[in-house]
C-alpha cells in the first residue's frame, strides 16, 4: 500500500463506515455498534500496526515531514490533497485513534437513535483525524470544519438539559475562530503569489516563506503580526484559554460522556496543534510581537482554571474548568520565546513539554470524564456536595479515579508530571514571575483535585439520592478506566517515546521561527542600506 | 454596397453564424411555441406539459453545456449574435447552462409536488421557460436596448410566475407587489440607457466601453455616470441587493415555493453578467473633473450595496417565521456575497474575482433549489410552509432533512460543500484586490471582507434554525406523513449531490470558470 493510500485509508476509514451504516436496520442496534467499534478499532490497528512502522522506518525529507502525500486537488488555485506526519502530528493522531476507540467503548449507553450518533460520531474522527495530518492550509480548514456539524448535533441531540444552548455556543464560538482563520489563510494564499507555481495552500512552502527561506517572497511585519493575532484568537478558542473559554464548561457538561471524552481529550488538541503547526512557523514576526499575550494569557487560563475549579459544586464542570487551567500550560510552554536571546533551549524545553501536557491531558482528562459518566450513569446527578464514601461502596472505581485524579493533579512519576514541570521550569528565563504564579497554579491543582477526591470519594458515606444504584464498575467500564490508568503510568514512569519523536519537530519549529526573525532583520537592514545608497 | 449584397450578408450572418450559436434559446423557445400548441390542438392529453417542458429544457440544458465543452476545448472565443445585439461569450453560455439546468430542475420537481393541475399546466411551464428564456438572452446582451428587453422578458412571466395560485390572496399581492417594483425598475434602467446613449450616440456596450476608454468625451460625463447608476439600480433590483431589495420577501412569500426557488437563482445569475459588462464598459481610470464614474469608484459602490445586502439579508432572516420569507432574506444576503466578486474586479481589475463568482452561482443555484425544493416537499406533506412545519421532520423523513442540513451547512459555507468553495473564491478576490488594488479601494475591500466575514458567522443562526427545528424539536403533525414520492427524492438528492460534489472535486469547474472569465491556470 503506498503512503497515499494508507494514510487515505486511516483518515477516510471513519467516514466510509458511516456511509455503510446508513445501510443497516436503525433497529438493530447490536449490530450497528459492532460495526462501528470494528472500525474505530481497525483505524487504532491501522494506526499502530502499519503508520507507527512505516514512519519510523522512514527518513523525514526537507520539511522534516514523513509519508508525504502530495496529490493535485484544484491545482489551478494552488490547492493540493497534502499529508503528512512529524513528531508533532503523530503523537496526536496516534492518541486520536485510541480516544476515539475508547470513547466509542463507552457509547455503549446512548440507545437514543443509536444509528445517528454512530454515523456523526464516525464523520467527527475522520474529521479529527485528518486534522493532524492534513499539510495543506485548505485542507486543514476543510477538516477542521468538518469537526464542526458533528459535533455540533452530538451534544445538541445526546445531551443534557441545556444541550440546545451548548451546541450553538459551541458552534458560534468555533465559527467565529474560523472565519478568522479563514481570512488568515487567505492573506497566506495572497502573500504567496511569488513562489514559484503561484500562490499556494501548501504548508511545508508557506512555512519556508515564513521562516525566510525563500528568496524572492515575505510576509510583512505587519501582516504577520494581523495574521497571528487572528490565527491566535482562533486557536486559543479552540484550546481553549482564558477569556475565549466560555464555551467549553457548558459544552462539557452537557455532552454525553464519550461526546466529552472527545472533546477533551482530542478536540483541545487541536488548538495547540495549530499553533505549532500553522501560527508559528507561518508568522514568526507576529508570533515575537505577541510572545508576551502567549504566556501570560496561558498564566492566566492556569491560575483563572483552577480557581474556578476550586469554588464548583458540579463533578463535571470541575473536570472542565481544569481542563482549562491544564491547557495553560501547553499555551505557556508554546509561548515562552524571547527572539532577542538566540538560544531557544529553554524555549524547546517549554514546547517538549507543551506536547508532552497535550498527551497528558489527552489521557488523563479522557479518564477523569469517562469516571464522571460512570458515577453519573448510577446517580443521575453530580452534585459533589452529596457525594461521599464511594471508595468503599466502589472500591475499585475509588482506586482507579484516585490514580487517575493523581495523574491530573501532575504527581511524580505519572503522566501529567512532564507536562506541568517542563512548562513551568522552562518559563524561567522568559519571565521569573511567569514560574513563580504557574507554579502557584500547580499548587491550586492539587488543591481543587484532593478537596474533589475527598468530597467524592472519602468521607462517611454517600448521602445523595440512588445511593442503592452504586454497583461495581461492569467489566468494559474496568478496562476503559484500567486502560488509561495504564497509559497514565507508562508515560508517567516512561515519556521518552514522546519525547524522542516530538523532539527534532520541536526543534525545527523553534529554529524556523528563530530563522524569521533575524532574516527579516537581515533584510529590513539591506532594505535600509538600498534606499541609502540610492 | 447593393441592397441585395447586403441582404446576402445579413441572411448569411444570421443563419451560419448567428443562428447555430443561439441554439440553447432556440431550443426553449420551440419548446414554448410546442407547448401553446399542444395545448390548442389537444395533444397535450397524450404527453403531459410538464414532459414538454422537461424534455426542452434539458436539451437546452444539454445543448448549452455542449456549446461550454467546445468553447473550453478551443479556447476563449467570444462571437457577436445577430449583428451586435447579442454575443455568445463564454460566461454567458455558462449561465445559460445553470438557467437551464434550475428551469429542468424546477419542471421536475413541480411535475411531483401538483403545483399546476392538467388544465393550467402549459400556461405554467410556458410562463418558467419564458423566464429561462430571458436569463438567456440577458446573459449574451451586448447592447442596452437589449438589456433591457431581455431584463423584460425575464420579469414578466416571473410576475405571473408568482402570483399563479389564483385563489390566494397572499399571491395576488405578492404579484402585484413584484410588477409595480419590476415595472419601476424597468422604467428607470430604460432612463438610464437613453441618457447613455443620447451622451454617446450608441448603446453598444462594446461601443461605450471604447468611448469612454479612449477619455476624450468632450461633456455629458456626469450624464453617463447617471446613466450608469439608474442601470445599476434596475440590475440591483433583480439581484434584491438592499436597497432594492423590498419586494422579495413578499414575492417569494406569495409565490409558491418551486416557482421562487426559480426566481431566485434563474434570473439572479443571469442579472450578474449585465452587472459585470456595466463594469467592463466603464474606464479603469476617468480623468478629474469629468463627472465620468470609473471602475475602482463602481466598486466602491458595490461594496457598499454588498456589506447591506448581506447584513441587513442575515438580520431580516433572523426574525423571520415563514421559511419562504427566511429564505428570501437568505437570497438577499447571498446577493451581497456574490456581489463580492464583481467587486474585486471592479476595484482592482481582478478576473479570478469573477471565476470565483461563477463558481459560487453555480453551487448558490444548487443551494437555494434544494432548500425550496424541501419547502415544496415540506409543503405537500403537511400543508405548512413556516419554520414550525419543519419541527421534527429530519428523524420522520432522512432525506429531507439530510438535503435540508446539507444546503444548509452549504449557504452558512462550511465545508465541504460548494457554498464554502465559492465564499472563499470571492473572499480571496476581495483581498487580493484590497492587496493589489489602488490605496483608495483598500479600506473599501477589506472593510467589505470584515463584513462578509462576521456576516458569515451571523448567518449560522439563520440557517441553523432550519436545521434546529428539523432534529432538535418534536414532531407534532399528523401521524401518518405521505409518502415523499421517489421524483422527489431525486429531485433532493440531486441538489444535494451538486452541493458536495462542487465541494469536493473542484478542479473540473473551477478549471471552467476559470478559462471562462480568462483567468489563465497553470
Amino acid at each position: 500500500m503506498t503512503d497515499a493510500a494508507l494514510l487515505s485509508l486511516v483518515v477516510f476509514l471513519p467516514a466510509l463506515s458511516a456511509g455503510a451504516i446508513v445501510a443497516f436496520d436503525g433497529e438493530n442496534r447490536g449490530a450497528i455498534r459492532r460495526f462501528a467499534n470494528l472500525t474505530t478499532l481497525a483505524v487504532v490497528g491501522l494506526l499502530f500496526g502499519l503508520v507507527l512502522p512505516r514512519y519510523l522506518a522512514q527518513s523525514p525529507d526537507e520539511a522534516g515531514y514523513r509519508l508525504v502525500v502530495d496529490l493535485p486537488w484544484v491545482p489551478g488555485w494552488g490547492i493540493g490533497y497534502r499529508l503528512g506526519l512529524d513528531g508533532l502530528s503523530l503523537p496526536l493522531l496516534l492518541l486520536t485513534g485510541v480516544v476515539s476507540h475508547l470513547a466509542m467503548w463507552a457509547s455503549a449507553g446512548i440507545t437514543k437513535q443509536t444509528k445517528g450518533y454512530l454515523i456523526l460520531f464516525l464523520l467527527l474522527e475522520t474529521g479529527m483525524l485528518g486534522s493532524f495530518v492534513a499539510l495543506d492550509f485548505l485542507l486543514f480548514y476543510v477538516f477542521f470544519e468538518v469537526m464542526l456539524l458533528p459535533m455540533y448535533f452530538l451534544i445538541g441531540l445526546w445531551g443534557g438539559p441545556r444541550k440546545e444552548y451548548a451546541a450553538i455556543k459551541f458552534f458560534l464560538y468555533t465559527l467565529v475562530g474560523s472565519v478568522l482563520m479563514l481570512i488568515v489563510m487567505l492573506m497566506a494564499y495572497a502573500g504567496s503569489s511569488g513562489v514559484a507555481g503561484g500562490a499556494t495552500f501548501d504548508l511545508p512552502t508557506l512555512t519556508a516563506i515564513g521562516s525566510g527561506r525563500v528568496d524572492t517572497v515575505e510576509f510583512s511585519g505587519k501582516v504577520q503580526c494581523w495574521a497571528f493575532a487572528m490565527l491566535l484568537i482562533a486557536f486559543l478558542i479552540k484550546l481553549p484559554a482564558v477569556p475565549f473559554h466560555t464555551w467549553l464548561p457548558d459544552a462539557h457538561v452537557e455532552a454525553p460522556t464519550p461526546v466529552s471524552m472527545i472533546l477533551a481529550g482530542v478536540l483541545l488538541k487541536v488548538g495547540g496543534y495549530g499553533l505549532l503547526r500553522i501560527a508559528y512557523p507561518l508568522f514568526p514576526l507576529g508570533a515575537a510581537y505577541f510572545a508576551d499575550v502567549v504566556v501570560w494569557l496561558g498564566v492566566v487560563s492556569i491560575l483563572y482554571g483552577a480557581f474556578v475549579a476550586l469554588a464548583q459544586t458540579d463533578f463535571k464542570r470541575l473536570v472542565a474548568y481544569s481542563s482549562v487551567s491544564h491547557m495553560g500550560y501547553v499555551l505557556l510552554g508554546i509561548g515562552i520565546w524571547s527572539p532577542a536571546a538566540a538560544d531557544t533551549a529553554a524555549w524547546q524545553m517549554g514546547m517538549n513539554g507543551a506536547v508532552f501536557q497535550m498527551i497528558g491531558h489527552g489521557i488523563t482528562s479522557v479518564g477523569m470524564f469517562f469516571l464522571v459518566g460512570v458515577l453519573y450513569d448510577r446517580v443521575k446527578h453530580r452534585d459533589m456536595r452529596e457525594m461521599g464514601g464511594l471508595l468503599t461502596v466502589m472500591p475499585r472505581y475509588g482506586g482507579l479515579s484516585i490514580g487517575i485524579f493523581f495523574a491530573a493533579m501532575g504527581l511524580p512519576g505519572l503522566c501529567g508530571f512532564w507536562g506541568e514541570v517542563f512548562p513551568v521550569l522552562a518559563a524561567w528565563s522568559f519571565s521569573p514571575w511567569a514560574t513563580v504564579l504557574a507554579a502557584t497554579g500547580v499548587i491550586l491543582t492539587a488543591g481543587y483535585m484532593l478537596f474533589a477526591v475527598q468530597r467524592i470519594y472519602l468521607g462517611p458515606r454517600y448521602i445523595g439520592p440512588r445511593g442503592e444504584q452504586l454497583v461495581p464498575m461492569t467489566a468494559s467500564e474496568k478496562w476503559i478506566a484500567g486502560l488509561v490508568m495504564t497509559a497514565a503510568v507508562v508515560f508517567g514512569v516512561y515519556p521518552r517515546p514522546v519525547f524522542d519523536v516530538a523532539g527534532p519537530a520541536v526543534a525545527r519549529i523553534t529554529a524556523d521561527a528563530q530563522t524569521g526573525v533575524e532574516t527579516a532583520e537581515v533584510r529590513k537592514v539591506a532594505r535600509a542600506e538600498n534606499e541609502a545608497t540610492q | 454596397m447593393s441592397l441585395a449584397e447586403m441582404l446576402a450578408r445579413l441572411a448569411d450572418d444570421t443563419l451560419r453564424g448567428s443562428l447555430p450559436l443561439f441554439l440553447p434559446e432556440l431550443v426553449v423557445v420551440a419548446t414554448i411555441v410546442l407547448l401553446l400548441l399542444g395545448r390548442v390542438s389537444g395533444f397535450d392529453r397524450l404527453i403531459g406539459p410538464a414532459v414538454v417542458a422537461l424534455v426542452g429544457s434539458a436539451t437546452a440544458c444539454g445543448v448549452a453545456v455542449m456549446q461550454l465543452d467546445a468553447m473550453f476545448a478551443a479556447g476563449r472565443t467570444d462571437a457577436p449574435l445577430f449583428s451586435g445585439l447579442l454575443s455568445c461569450t463564454y460566461v454567458g453560455v455558462y449561465v445559460k447552462v445553470l438557467a437551464a439546468a434550475a428551469a429542468a430542475f424546477t419542471v421536475l420537481l413541480t411535475g411531483t409536488t401538483k403545483l399546476p393541475d392538467r388544465e393550467d399546466g402549459p400556461d405554467y411551464y410556458t410562463m418558467l421557460l419564458g423566464v429561462t428564456l430571458g436569463a438567456m438572452l440577458t446573459a449574451s446582451a451586448e447592447h442596452l436596448l437589449m438589456v433591457v428587453v431581455a431584463i423584460e422578458m425575464m420579469s414578466v412571466p416571473g410576475y405571473v410566475l408568482v402570483g399563479f395560485q389564483k385563489g390566494r390572496a397572499k399571491s395576488g399581492e405578492a404579484a402585484l407587489k413584484y410588477l409595480v417594483f419590476g415595472s419601476g425598475a424597468s422604467g428607470t434602467m430604460l432612463y438610464g440607457t437613453s441618457l447613455i446613449a443620447g451622451t454617446l450616440g450608441t448603446a453598444s456596450l462594446d461601443e461605450i466601453g471604447v468611448v469612454l476608454a479612449a477619455g476624450t468625451l468632450p461633456a455629458g460625463g456626469t450624464a453617463v455616470s447617471l446613466g450608469v447608476l439608474f442601470l445599476t439600480a434596475g440590475v440591483a433590483f433583480k439581484l434584491s441587493l438592499v436597497p432594492f431589495h423590498f419586494w422579495s420577501p413578499d414575492a417569494y412569500e406569495g409565490a409558491p415555493a418551486e416557482a421562487a426557488g426559480f426566481l431566485s437563482v434563474a434570473p439572479k445569475v443571469a442579472a450578474f453578467v449585465v452587472l459585470v459588462r456595466l463594469v467592463e464598459m466603464l474606464p479603469a481610470d476617468a480623468a478629474a473633473g469629468s463627472g465620468l464614474i470609473d471602475t475602482p469608484r463602481f466598486g466602491m459602490l458595490l461594496a457598499g450595496l454588498s456589506a447591506a445586502s448581506m447584513t441587513l439579508g442575515n438580520l431580516g432572516a433572523f426574525f423571520q417565521r415563514d421559511l419562504k420569507r427566511l429564505l428570501a432574506y437568505s437570497s438577499i444576503s447571498h446577493a451581497g456575497y456574490l456581489t463580492m466578486g464583481v467587486v474585486a474586479f471592479a476595484c482592482a481589475g481582478d478576473r479570478q474575482g469573477l471565476s470565483g463568482l461563477l463558481y459560487y452561482s453555480a453551487a448558490y443555484v444548487a443551494m437555494n433549489l434544494g432548500l425550496f425544493a424541501v419547502v415544496a416537499v415540506v409543503r405537500r406533506l403537511t400543508r405548512g410552509e413556516s419554520v414550525d412545519a419543519v419541527a421534527g421532520i429530519g428523524t420522520r423523513k432522512p432525506v429531507l432533512g439530510l438535503a435540508a442540513v446539507v444546503c444548509a451547512v452549504g449557504l452558512i459555507g462550511l465545508p465541504p460543500t460548494g457554498g464554502f468553495i465559492g465564499k472563499i473564491a470571492v473572499f480571496a478576490a476581495t483581498y487580493a484586490a484590497g492587496l493589489n488594488g489602488s490605496a483608495a479601494v483598500t479600506p473599501w475591500c477589506w472593510g467589505l471582507l470584515a463584513c462578509a466575514g462576521v456576516n458569515t458567522v451571523l448567518g449560522l443562526f439563520v440557517y441553523l434554525r432550519i436545521v434546529k427545528a428539523m432534529y432538535f424539536e418534536p414532531y407534532d403533525g399528523p401521524a401518518d406523513l405521505p409518502r415523499v414520492h421517489p421524483v422527489e427524492v431525486g429531485c433532493l438528492l440531486l441538489a444535494l449531490a451538486a452541493v458536495v460534489a462542487t465541494g469536493v472535486t473542484i478542479a473540473p469547474l473551477s478549471a471552467v470558470t476559470d478559462a471562462a472569465v480568462g483567468v489563465s491556470t497553470p
